[in-house]
């Protein structure tokens, strides 16, 4: 009861007398953890609302089995009917068309549709039935009946009756809505016909997307799924749902861990903040330490008292950043739903869902980082000796233990080591900690920079002028540098993430932007709002474009998706006319390129983006397989011809020569064109012969610099939660600034006081005040420069590749640097000044009598 | 009750303080300790109070060594036994005079409701809601004695008590602790440079480098 009540009195007196540095030590930890969980909520109800309706349309199979291009011939079908193993085979196809009255968007112009044989499908994805309303019950089976789930005729506008036109490829398709589907997630879009109609009405006649596949009794699903990969060979892939889950939680887990670092680092700052926070408390407090030590409080006592301070800060921010977090959460899933603009979960409307789990570890991170930032305090206050800690002046001696520089040095060491090691589960987990050990590390170092730096200031500055304020703002700087390096690393931690993700960001956006410019090499760009990977430029329609007048060059291309592993997203393959002496001068190769004398005999060459590389191992020179050509046919070997940087498919692609892929698979359609105009012809008359073209309707025309613009605002808009997050770490950065000038300011009243008496006017003193608060801002700028450059390197050069599979050059925004500079030391000064001000306000004499 | 047995203590450097320094102080008796500045004074309350410890010899406390106790039970030895006045004062600035006194009943787990009682000997009867900051600087180090007494300590060490008030308030001070101190039963030392201060005790000791030796009658007027 006692030790209660002791603890309550000393925490309220504390509280009560310094309310503005607890309340900002709990915002900092609150705005962290309200980042980091409303992030984590975000992006677990988008991933699981995600993988839910992805599993809601594949149905309750024990297996499926797929091609490993989008789409095959369904003459497996009967073949796996007959299977004895196989209690049901359910035949799906499923692509997107363009829904022709939202053309022009065409980040939401497209509907997915299901095309199902409803007899069996009841088996096995009752789901995904269509239901007419009038209650004939055949009109599933109708050519011209689509059934759209709620979600899908909200967005379409659209009722039981309407008409609805879809394009695919060239063809305009007009199909009757006629009813719902049995049940639908909610917000779900999702259509679902007959499979024969769907077939013949999309021209993708004797093709499927999966055969879903309900096992017999006693059939072990496991060493099936083994045997029957083997019988069906190389084209085909046989998969669970895990392989599935696996699938989408590898398609956004590095986005999804990035943005989670990204809070943390948030976080971080939060921490250190608590950290300054507790320090100044406890040289504030020394004295009155020693007086409780003295009085009967043992360390033990003493260590729990400051813990049990942090404690409660922790406790209140922690519970604070929850429901903020939630409430962020919801409001973001509500307004914008979970697409926090990577685009991966876009077409999905997720609910949030309180986890207790992700609650407690989130509460449990916000109380740790603070019980971290109160530790050493803690220890130090504990441990000081008490008689001389009862005297005045021994507050920087109080730090002293805490600058100790061998820890730090360990840190910067740690750090260099983790950048060589490799990612683990593909995630840059020793890159992130790199950064947090490099930022300890310097911080710790601040004090050792902070004396070397104002010592020599001061010495050359004494020589050439003997002016009292910069004599006494530069003496107090170099001879007490432990309490300047506190304010100094508020400064250095937020100024450093600045810099580093602004470098990061610019790097990337800059290599982009000279991608674009290698990657779209034609004056327009022409191809199909929707082709699904097996329609297109049908030759004749090939034809029709390339006698189009003016245009001096007209290189088709294919893409198409192709399963390699079905635990990892598709990957893209692009045909194309490659000139096989010089790549580069299509693909932004990296490195040499294979020359094609190199190539071994009977290989068809291969030019394989940075993620193959990284994901599946693919290094020039090696011979590979790929899944193209029909099935049962003698796979073609190809050689790795040259590695190219793709910022456009993180999961990897790979680029071949148009020439071959058709006479590997007989596929003579394309997909896109890239077009280069006579240097005479204007574009306006290119597009205007082209809107002619009688397939016109299904064309998407850009010229190459729309592309370029268009793609970079993407860009932008994708790290428009960056950039937030980047502003909170420096809010929360900037906070602690004002916080720890601001203490310490108030710890040095008497010696204003003092100066007040010997004869220094309060002008000077401000300006004193404004001197220190610059000067250690310059400096904290410019380690935070130096510190966030190599924060930088670390996230270009080792986050990135690790984390998305590609590299990019080093840019430096100077400008946007050296303007945040100019602020961040302003408001430091600004900052010195007023919190001078607030201290001067008291009763000078009495200041000074009571020391 | 308080026992010196030939204390040595030195500081980082060589300097030697104190200096086979014997000395026995019987229970109920005050005595003042002067001496130049620099000669030890300051260093012998804190061995005594166990802040620090003797590079040889021992501190004993009813014959018990205080220097053969651990941190925790030379904390709790100092808690319970001992009342400390400070020259600074050394007020918590943020707790009210009721709980800054209340401090070492806190810590040593026992009622706080003589707190008024002892607020009202020292004069402050009524002002246990005042901050420190609302008090002059004699009221302060009647907080101080209030606090030193509160848990009937027997033996109050007080390091130059008076030094920062004015010679009206310091006797005025130094009669109130003197009072308290005798009416509590305590044994009491008083460091102080003031011959005036030091009148008020029992006895005056001179701290030399030969060690603490009785002062003449004569010597203390």
């Amino acid at each position: 009861m006692s030790s209660r009540l002791l603890f309550r009195w000393l925490l309220v007196g504390e509280w009560r007398a310094h309310l503005l540095q607890a309340l900002v030590a709990i915002i900092a930890i609150a705005l962290g953890i309200a980042l980091g969980f409303s992030i984590h909520l975000i992006n677990s109800a988008a991933y699981n609302e995600f993988s839910t309706a992805t599993k809601h349309l594949s149905g309750q199979s024990d297996l499926q089995v797929r091609g490993t291009q989008a789409m095959f011939d369904e003459i497996l079908y009967p073949t796996l009917v007959q299977h004895k193993s196989i209690a049901l085979a359910n035949p799906v196809l499923e692509f997107d068309v363009v829904v022709a009255d939202k053309f022009a968007d065409s980040r939401d112009n497209k509907l997915t549709i299901l095309g199902t044989d409803m007899f069996r499908a009841i088996n096995i994805s009752p789901d995904a039935i269509g239901i007419s309303t009038d209650g004939d019950r055949l009109d599933g089976l109708s050519d011209d009946a689509i059934f759209l789930s709620p979600a899908a005729m909200e967005w379409l506008q659209v009722k039981q009756g309407d008409l609805l036109q879809l394009r695919s490829g060239v063809q305009t398709v007009t199909l009757r809505v006629a009813g719902g589907l049995l049940r639908a997630r909610v917000g779900q879009r999702v259509a679902v016909m007959d499979i024969g109609a769907a077939q013949w009405r999309f021209d993708h006649l004797g093709l499927l997307s999966r055969i879903e596949l309900k096992l017999a009794e006693g059939i072990n699903r496991d060493a099936f799924k083994i045997s029957l990969a083997q019988e069906l060979g190389e084209h085909y892939r046989v998969i669970e749902s895990a392989d599935q889950e696996a699938r989408i939680n590898n398609m956004s887990r590095a986005y999804r861990v990035n943005l989670n670092m990204l809070a943390m680092v948030a976080l971080f700052t939060g921490a250190f903040l608590v950290f300054s926070t507790q320090v100044l408390s406890m040289i504030r407090r020394r004295r009155q330490f020693a007086l409780l030590r003295v009085l009967g409080l043992t360390r033990a006592q003493l260590l729990r008292q400051v813990l049990l301070e942090g404690t409660v800060l922790g406790t209140i921010g922690s519970l604070l950043g929850l429901a903020l977090g939630y409430a962020t959460a919801a409001t973001a899933l509500h307004f914008f739903g979970g697409d926090l603009g990577s685009g991966f979960f876009s077409g999905v409307r997720p609910d949030i869902h309180f986890s207790w789990l992700a609650a407690a570890t989130f509460f449990i991170l916000g109380l740790g980082v603070t019980l971290l930032g109160s530790a050493a305090p803690a220890w130090e206050a504990a441990n000081a000796k008490t008689a001389p800690a009862l005297k005045s002046g021994s507050e920087d001696i109080a730090l002293v233990k805490l600058a100790t520089p061998w820890p730090a040095i360990a840190c910067l060491v740690v750090a260099g080591l983790f950048t060589l090691f490799p990612p683990v589960f593909e995630l840059p987990i020793f890159g992130y900690l790199a950064i947090v050990l490099l930022m300890v590390g310097i911080i710790a170092l601040m004090p050792r920079f902070s004396a070397l730096f104002f010592s020599a200031f001061l010495a050359i500055s004494t020589k050439k002028s003997s002016a009292a304020v910069p004599m006494l703002a530069l003496s107090r700087l170099a001879n007490a540098p432990n309490q300047a390096s506190l304010a100094l690393g508020g400064i250095l931690a937020s100024f450093s993430l600045m810099v580093a993700m602004a470098i990061m960001v610019t790097s990337f956006r800059v290599s982009v932007d000279d991608w674009l410019g290698q990657v779209l090499p034609a004056d327009m760009y022409v191809k199909l709002a929707s082709s699904g990977d097996k329609g297109g430029f049908q030759p004749e329609q090939q034809q029709a474009m390339e006698a189009i007048p003016g245009i001096s060059r007209l290189d088709f291309s294919r893409a198409l998706q192709l399963t390699l592993d079905p635990s990892r997203p598709d990957i893209t393959l692009i045909a194309r006319p490659v000139d096989n002496d010089s790549p580069e001068k299509i693909i932004p190769i990296i490195g040499e390129a294979m020359a094609s004398a190199s190539f071994p005999a009977g290989s068809m060459p291969i030019w394989v983006s940075e993620a193959m590389v990284d994901l599946y191992g693919y290094h020039i020179g090696n011979q590979v397989n790929l899944p193209l050509g029909k099935a049962g046919e003698v796979a073609q070997d190809f050689v790795v011809a040259g590695i190219w940087r793709d910022y456009g498919r993180q999961f990897g692609a790979i680029q071949m020569q148009l020439s071959d892929y058709q006479q590997l698979t007989g596929d003579e359609n394309v997909n896109a064109a890239g077009l280069w105009l006579q240097t005479d012809t204007a574009s306006e008359q290119v597009m205007t012969t082209l809107r002619a073209l009688p397939f016109n309707d299904a064309l998407e025309i850009s010229h190459s610099s729309e592309i370029r613009a268009t793609s970079l605002k993407i860009f932008d808009r994708s790290f428009a939660v960056t950039y937030l997050l980047e502003m909170v770490a420096v809010v929360i950065g900037l906070l602690g600034v004002a916080a720890s000038f601001s203490s310490q300011t108030l710890a040095r009243a008497k010696e204003f006081s003092m100066l007040t008496h010997i004869g220094m006017v309060r002008r000077q003193i401000f300006g004193m005040l404004a001197a220190e608060g610059g000067l250690l801002a310059v400096l904290g700028v410019f380690l935070g420069f130096v510190l966030g450059w190599t924060i930088s390197l670390i996230l270009v050069f080792i986050v990135n590749p690790q984390s998305f599979h590609w590299t990019m050059q080093l840019h430096l925004p100077w400008g946007w640097l050296i303007l945040v500079a100019l602020v961040m030391v302003i408001s430091a000064a600004l900052t010195a000044l007023l919190a001078g001000r607030r201290a001067l306000s008291g009763n000078t004499i009495r200041t000074v009598r009571e020391d | 009750m308080l026992e010196l047995r030939q204390i040595n203590k030195s500081y980082t450097g060589g300097l030697q303080v104190l200096s086979d320094l014997s000395y026995t102080l019987d229970a109920g008796e005050y005595v003042a300790i002067m001496g130049d500045s620099g000669v030890g004074k300051s260093t012998l309350l804190n061995l005594i109070a166990g802040l620090d410890t003797p590079d040889s010899g021992e501190v004993l406390i009813d014959g018990a060594a205080i220097s053969s106790l651990d941190d925790n039970a030379a904390t709790r030895l100092r808690r319970e036994q001992f009342g400390f006045v400070f020259q600074a004062f050394h007020v918590l600035p943020h707790l009210t005079l009721q709980q800054n006194i209340a401090l070492p009943l806190l810590l040593n787990g026992v009622s706080i409701d003589g707190v008024e009682k002892m607020l009202a000997a020292v004069g402050l009867q009524g002002r246990g809601d005042h901050f420190p900051r609302q008090l002059s600087g004699g009221e302060l180090q009647r907080v101080a004695i209030a606090r030193a007494l509160i848990h009937h300590p027997k033996l109050v060490l007080a390091d130059e008590p008076t030094g920062n008030l004015d010679p009206d308030t310091a006797h005025e001070v130094l009669m109130l602790m003197r009072t308290e101190i005798k009416a509590n039963g305590a044994s009491g030392i008083l460091v102080t440079h003031s011959k005036a201060a030091a009148a008020t005790a029992d006895r005056v000791l001179m701290l030399t480098k030969a060690g603490l030796h009785p002062l003449a009658a004569d010597q203390t007027s």
